[in-house]
């Protein structure tokens, strides 16, 4: 397949997916934040999300407080953020339109459908109660679209690409997800419980749909550790890293040629350490230096797909 | 032609008699409720807009995207009266093909002295870097877009034939797929055409032109980009034909061999069907500040590694200056009288055309001899005294770059308009195509022009679409 089409459906299914993640990071943020708490508290809570996210400058530049309402103005709907929902939503759907020669009729109907709703949208009328529903739709549109590139691709080369994309930006904002929670949440210490704690770590459990998978597989109190287990180490886990790595390196696989051996190498070196990892180990190092090694990782093994992929190459 | 008889009217011989190929129609649109036409159009906008099926306007804010209005109201086609057309545009694309072969070989048509020469070999779309190549099969034309006007009953006008990049084939096969889904009923009781399978004609169609001795040819479709006017189309057709759909820079030229990028390293390109004009292809030859074309290409087409369809240089025949001579073209090509009609055609390089189109400028249509999607044209009838004066200065200024002809009583069809049902203008552009032969599907795309009186069917100029139905008996 062409080159320009593979990164087009590389970066559309990635700015799906991180539309997504934003639309679930931004709920948990939100639903923290209206639970009792000190103003300086939900300030902190914000800045984080906005420094892991890589947008604390540019936010800063354009609105004069941390806010609830500013940040999720900035993060869901503000055109002129490239990193927001909307903004998201439309290179996805410019991704697409590309190549909607090469995706299915059903796949391009939907994301165009679903930009064209976005953009019908006005954020700034967006009331408390619908902010929970237009998060909850946001990742409904994404369901939507996995099923429709699930349910309608031909099994070659473009849905690799889409699906290598879909698992690269989904260990990226995963990991983010975690580093910004545990960082806010570990002051008050491990072992402490505590009506609020319990409200914080299964607001982040909910944030990537774990809730009901940590009860299930734990039948146990909640405790940082075995989340960070949870969302880091087990493959059956659908948004951990383990199973983002191990799909990554499968797919990696499948598209093969001549100059991604190395690509292949280094994404089955991160998914063996997640797979042969221990929780108590990683602590030992640290979470957060643990999560920041792990999306430097990551970031280097995008840089080399599009490398070995995607930036076209005049002779072999 | 008399210009002021009144226009032909596609569904009524007279007020109240419907023709006979309207009947079930009329039947059917009187036993239908409003609210029923109204909620069907409304879908029709939405799916259309849901699909994407939309054109950028030039001039308008940067990436916006519009709709072709669609009107539900088919343009119908009597068997017989379809027979002959389509005998007509083959027969005029057959010539149209040998013209062009003849000027980049031989010439004889010029030797012979029924066209001029500098009428050709001075124009800009006569491309010198042609000259004595060969193509496979003679073939310059592969897909032609005829503009066809009806001024009355079985009688048809030639208006233009577009031989570089025609489009709008992906609104003939999307109407009909959207008027089977909105109103299935009214294919139970015609027998319509089917218009579905162009796009397999078509690939096969450029298969059969690779370069000889490739038994497997690899096809792509190049396109400007998705910001083109027509990337909708080409978008579209290369998902129908199952061909990538390339932009320049995804092609490359080494020793003389086409090239695509791909993910698994470079991969040989046999027939390029093309979307983007001769100027544009190969910055080495042509325009040498396009970002859209392949360097080399030119080279590449010469040595006969890779079929360019439509050829380069096939404008020098669908130029407005050289549409008059096609009668001509028939006759000296293939010894036949030209079945379909020209329109008489003032060409203003000649004195007494220009001296006539001057004295009669309010009675007339003036177009530019390059000109094309209803941009810079001028209708007499319909225009102020201002307009009339300053087309007036331009003609004056370079009475080269315009023909005249007669202002020609488009036939008229009924449409939906906001006060109800009225008739409109139309033109039909069907697609003819050339390869081992000449074929076409039954059908083409009907334009309407939807303002009261407007003879401009161009979708740049606010013109629709109509569905467009051949019957089979």
């Amino acid at each position: 397949m062409l080159s320009r089409t593979a990164d087009d459906l590389y970066w559309m299914a990635r700015y799906t997916e991180r539309a997504e993640n934003l639309a679930r990071m931004l709920d948990v943020n939100y639903r923290m934040s209206l639970l009792p708490q000190a103003s300086e508290v939900v300030e902190r809570s914000w800045t984080a999300t906005l420094s892991i996210i890589g947008l604390l400058e540019n936010f800063k530049q354009r609105y004069e407080a941390v806010t609830p309402a500013n940040a999720l103005a900035f993060m869901a709907f503000d055109r002129q953020n490239p990193s927001s929902i909307y903004s998201c939503l439309r290179a996805a759907r410019e991704n697409a339109r590309s190549v909607r020669g090469t995706v299915t009729s059903e796949m391009w109907e939907t994301l165009n459908s679903t930009w064209l709703e976005m953009k019908s949208m006005d954020g700034r009328s967006a009331t408390e109660a619908e902010l929970g529903n237009f998060f909850e739709w946001v990742k409904y549109r994404s369901h939507l679209t996995r099923g429709v590139i699930q349910g309608t691709m031909l099994r070659d080369e473009p849905y690799h690409f889409t699906w290598l994309g879909t698992y690269l930006e989904r260990a990226d904002n995963t990991a983010r997800i975690l580093d910004v929670k545990y960082h806010m949440l570990l002051p008050h210490g491990e072992g402490a419980g505590g009506a609020a704690d319990y409200y914080q770590w299964s607001a982040l459990l909910h944030s990537v749909s774990a809730f009901e998978i940590y009860r299930k597989v734990y039948r146990d109190l909640i405790t940082p550790r075995r989340v960070a287990e949870l969302l880091m180490l087990r493959d059956d886990m659908p948004r951990s890293l383990h199973r983002c790595m191990s799909q990554v390196y499968m797919h990696l696989c499948s598209i093969r040629n001549d100059h991604s051996a190395e690509t292949e190498r280094r994404a089955g070196e991160i998914q063996a350490s997640l797979h042969f990892g221990r929780i108590d180990d990683i602590f030992h190092i640290g979470l957060h230096e643990y999560l920041l090694q792990f999306l430097g990782r990551i970031r280097d093994l995008g840089e080399r797909v599009a490398q070995d992929f995607l930036v076209a190459t005049t002779k072999d | 032609m008399p210009p002021s008889r009144q226009p032909y009217d596609e569904m009524h011989a007279a007020p109240g008699d419907i023709r006979n190929h309207y009947q079930a129609f009329s039947n059917w649109l009187a036993a239908t409720p409003a609210e029923r036409l109204a909620h069907k159009r409304a879908e029709a906008d939405m799916l259309f807009h849901r699909v994407g099926i939309t054109f950028a306007v030039y001039g308008e804010e940067a990436g916006t995207e519009r709709l072709i209005p669609f009107d539900i109201v088919p343009r119908i086609i009597p068997a017989g009266e379809w027979r002959t057309l389509a005998a007509g545009l083959k027969q005029r694309v057959r010539a149209l093909n040998a013209f062009i072969n003849d000027i980049y070989h031989g010439q004889e048509i010029l030797n012979s002295g029924r066209i001029p020469p500098e009428q050709v070999l001075c124009n800009g779309q006569y491309r010198p870097e042609m000259q004595g190549i060969d193509v496979p099969g003679g073939i310059y034309a592969h897909i032609a877009g005829i503009d066809v006007v009806r001024a009355g009953e079985g009688e048809f006008y030639v208006l233009e034939d577009n031989l570089r990049v025609p489009s709008g084939v992906s609104y003939m096969l999307e109407d009909r797929k959207m008027m089977m889904r909105l109103f299935p009923e009214l294919f139970a009781r015609y027998s319509v055409a089917p218009v579905e399978h162009y796009p397999d004609l078509l690939l096969e169609n450029l298969r059969s032109v690779a370069p000889l001795g490739v038994s497997d040819p690899t096809v792509v479709l190049l396109t400007p980009g998705a910001y083109n006017s027509a990337y909708f189309e080409h978008a579209f057709l290369a998902q129908q034909m199952g061909i990538e759909l390339v932009e320049g820079q995804d092609l490359f030229v080494s020793d003389e061999f086409v090239y695509m990028r791909t993910t698994r390293g470079p991969q040989r390109v046999h027939v390029i069907y093309r979307r983007i004009d001769d100027d544009f292809l190969d910055p080495l030859v042509f325009r040498p500040d396009s970002m859209l074309g392949v360097p080399g290409l030119l080279a590449a087409y010469r040595a006969g590694h890779v079929t360019v369809a439509n050829a380069i240089g096939t404008g020098v025949a669908d130029d407005k200056s050289i549409y008059p001579y096609v009668p001509e073209m028939i006759k000296f090509y293939l010894g036949e009288e030209p079945m379909l009609n020209n329109v008489p055609t003032y060409v203003l390089r000649r004195k007494e055309d220009l001296a006539y189109t001057l004295d009669h400028l309010s009675e007339l249509v003036v177009k530019e001899v390059h000109g094309a999607g209803g941009y810079g044209m001028l209708i007499g009838p319909a225009a102020t005294r201002e307009q009339l004066a300053q087309f007036r200065q331009r003609i004056i200024a370079a009475p080269e770059k315009y023909i005249a002809q007669p202002t020609l009583a488009l036939s008229a069809c009924p449409t939906f308009v906001e006060s109800g049902i009225a008739p409109r203008h139309i033109d039909l552009r069907p697609f003819v195509l050339s390869g081992r032969d000449v074929t076409l599907v039954p059908g083409g795309l009907t334009r309407v022009a939807l303002r009261e009186g407007s003879l401009v069917v161009n979708s740049s100029q606010g013109g629709g679409t109509k569905d467009t139905w051949v019957l089979e008996r």
